[in-house]
């Protein structure tokens, strides 16, 4: 019951699934991006292994430029380099960029208007064994909150891989939000992707009695949990939002108008991230009864990505029983 | 860079007057901003837009122009006042300053004003951008760069980290075409830097970050032009060039006096000052 006009991964739920980090897809889409634009610079904070800046950096020497631990220079020489015609992707840890230096990032990247494009790795509380200090819950409400800002949140590294190359076409700044984890591959080469724009990669054959809206690498237990209800005749749909900013209005709507009933799936905040984002566009549009799968008002811990996800309330039995409460909000 | 002659000094001199009295009443009418930077840095922008600078104020947006980035933003009624005198603008749009609807916003404000380097008042990171451009300058035309790559900053924004992690970039670089003008006028918005935050001493610190450094005076217009000179000369690394100026230069009742960083002017005041000034013998 994959959305079969998108070409996603046939082997989703297969034990064996293919897995792969999401980090390593925007290491592989930037030597393209860069191969296809010879105006693609990229800067790093030091962690060029981490967020695989490396990929380009070996590619591209003369092209990269290493900031040092120092964030706010790596936004604000970004932000000059783009002035000068440049497309430079700038990447860290999330927590630290966006985290540590939202205010240059507002007034050289968003105000300014420069197509700077933040690479924020290890977002979600996933990053494991690093602990609350690295694992950055609050980046997607900091960053969509800017005006001209484009937020972009892929599920998995080939969606990672075609966000990047995307991003470097657009003459605009964009935010792209990675996970450290491996996580299942949910799209194929061939899966469509626009920003903008928001895909059902999940639709049972009758009509939704709820619809989960998700971002990242979460949308995989969104579609388990959805697979699972769709064994016991309950049809839920589920929507996956890559570009957070600007949001797809009008996928949202129609899934409210078909479902009468919404659960959002992130790993993030629920305060201010994509829970809050399809909230504002239901209120405004079409209430229905909503439950928002995230991470209510904690800072994270020390743990596996998986112990830390059931722990947080975001695995799949979590949002199997938030389907089931809102069903119940539905009557 | 042309000769300059005693004429052309005497001729900025006059100018660097003109721009301060545009400075004054610019902020009388707009009833805030800020004052004693923006007299205190007339000589420099003088010297910058009227000798140092290419640029062509019919062409703003000229690709080949030389880049100023003014980090301290908050000066921008002298910035606006001599793109005016330039002919970048009329002189009358200098009168909209901070008011609704201006394209001279109370910072610099690139929504506006699209042909400036960046917007800029939050302090310390212009430094920063300024070595962005001139890195991606170096990435396209190596040493054949044709551009030089000012930037402007003030005594206050040396307490930002952010200012250090672009200089420490800025000489890890060797950016021989980026020139800093630091304008220490020994004040910030609210006392003397060396009671709010000690900056000295401000030229071993450089001199530490490998630049090159050379300290000024900042109403001397021959030494503020020699001094860039002097700074291209040097070939492996960027240039500082502390420009010591005295903050509400030209207005007896302001100057050196830290309570003028963050105010404007009377009506009553204003007309003292512009009398001051224009009785200034040159």
């Amino acid at each position: 019951m994959l959305n079969p006009d998108l070409k996603l991964n046939t082997k989703l739920f297969d034990e064996s699934i293919e897995k792969e980090t999401i980090r390593k897809g925007f290491g592989d889409g930037l030597v393209i991006a860069a191969d296809q634009n010879k105006n693609v610079v990229g800067l790093c904070a030091d962690l060029n292994e981490s967020t695989y800046m490396n990929l380009f950096a070996k590619k591209y020497p003369e092209r990269f430029v290493q900031v040092g631990v120092a964030e706010q220079n790596l936004v604000t020489v970004a932000s000059g380099m783009a002035a000068m015609g440049k497309i430079p992707f700038a990447s860290s840890y999330a927590v630290f960029s966006p985290g540590r230096n939202w205010e240059q990032i507002r007034t050289t990247i968003a105000l300014n208007d420069q197509p700077v494009k933040i690479v924020g790795s290890h977002a979600g509380i996933s990053v494991g064994p690093d602990g609350g200090t690295h694992e950055a819950l609050e980046d997607i409400a900091l960053m969509r909150v800017l005006p001209n800002m484009i937020v972009l949140s892929p599920c998995d590294a080939i969606e990672a891989k075609k966000v990047t190359i995307e991003a470097s076409k657009i003459n605009k700044p964009v935010y792209i939000r990675l996970a450290r984890e491996k996580t299942p591959i949910i799209a194929t080469i061939d899966t469509p992707f626009e920003i903008g724009k928001a895909q059902i990669f999940f639709a049972p054959p009758m009509t939704a009695q709820v619809g989960i809206i998700a971002t990242g690498p979460l949308v995989y237990n969104a579609i388990i949990a959805a697979q699972n209800f769709a064994e016991k005749g309950i049809s839920v749909k589920v929507l996956n939002i890559s570009s957070v900013r600007p949001l797809d209005f009008e996928a949202i709507i129609n899934l409210a108008k078909e479902a009468g009933a919404i659960v959002s799936v992130e790993d993030h905040q629920v305060v201010g991230g994509l829970g809050s984002a399809v909230a504002e566009v239901l209120v405004q549009n079409y209430p229905v009864p909503m439950e928002l799968i995230g991470v209510h008002d904690k800072y994270g811990e020390s743990g596996t990505a998986s112990e830390l996800i059931e722990h947080y309330g975001m695995d799949i039995p979590n949002i199997e029983k938030a389907v089931e409460r809102v069903l119940q909000r539905k009557k | 860079m042309l000769q300059l002659t005693d004429e052309k000094i005497i001729w900025m001199e006059e100018k660097a007057r003109d721009i301060r009295v545009s400075v004054v009443e610019m902020l009388v009418e707009a009833r805030s901003g800020h004052s004693a930077g923006a007299l205190g840095m007339a000589d420099i922008f003088t010297a910058l837009y009227f000798f140092i600078l290419k640029h062509d104020p019919t062409n703003p947006t000229w690709a080949e122009r030389d880049r100023l980035i003014l980090s301290n933003g908050h000066i921008c009624p002298v910035y606006y006042a001599t793109l005016a005198h330039s002919g970048y603008f009329k002189l009358e749009e200098l009168k909209t300053l901070r008011k609704f609807g201006s394209r001279l916003q109370g910072h610099p404000d690139r929504r506006f004003l699209p042909f400036i380097e960046t917007s800029s008042g939050p302090l310390g990171s212009g430094l920063s951008q300024a070595v962005g451009m001139c890195l991606a300058d170096k990435i396209d035309y190596g040493k054949h760069s044709g551009k030089q790559f000012y930037c402007l900053m003030s005594d206050g924004e040396l307490d930002e980290g952010n200012t250090w992690e672009g200089v420490m970039l800025g000489s890890k670089e060797k950016l021989k075409n980026l020139t800093v003008r630091k304008d220490r006028n020994n004040i910030q918005q609210e006392g003397h830097t060396e009671d709010i935050m000690p900056l000295e001493p401000l030229k071993q610190k450089w001199e530490a970050f490998n630049w090159h450094v050379q300290t000024i005076d900042g109403h001397n217009l021959k030494e503020i032009v020699e001094a860039v000179g002097q700074a291209q000369a040097i070939l492996d690394k960027p240039s500082v060039i502390i420009t010591n100026t005295i903050p509400g230069k030209g207005v007896s009742f302001m100057e050196g006096k830290y309570e003028w960083h963050g105010k404007a002017p009377s009506k009553e005041e204003g007309g003292k000052a512009v009398a001051e000034l224009r009785s200034l013998i040159i």
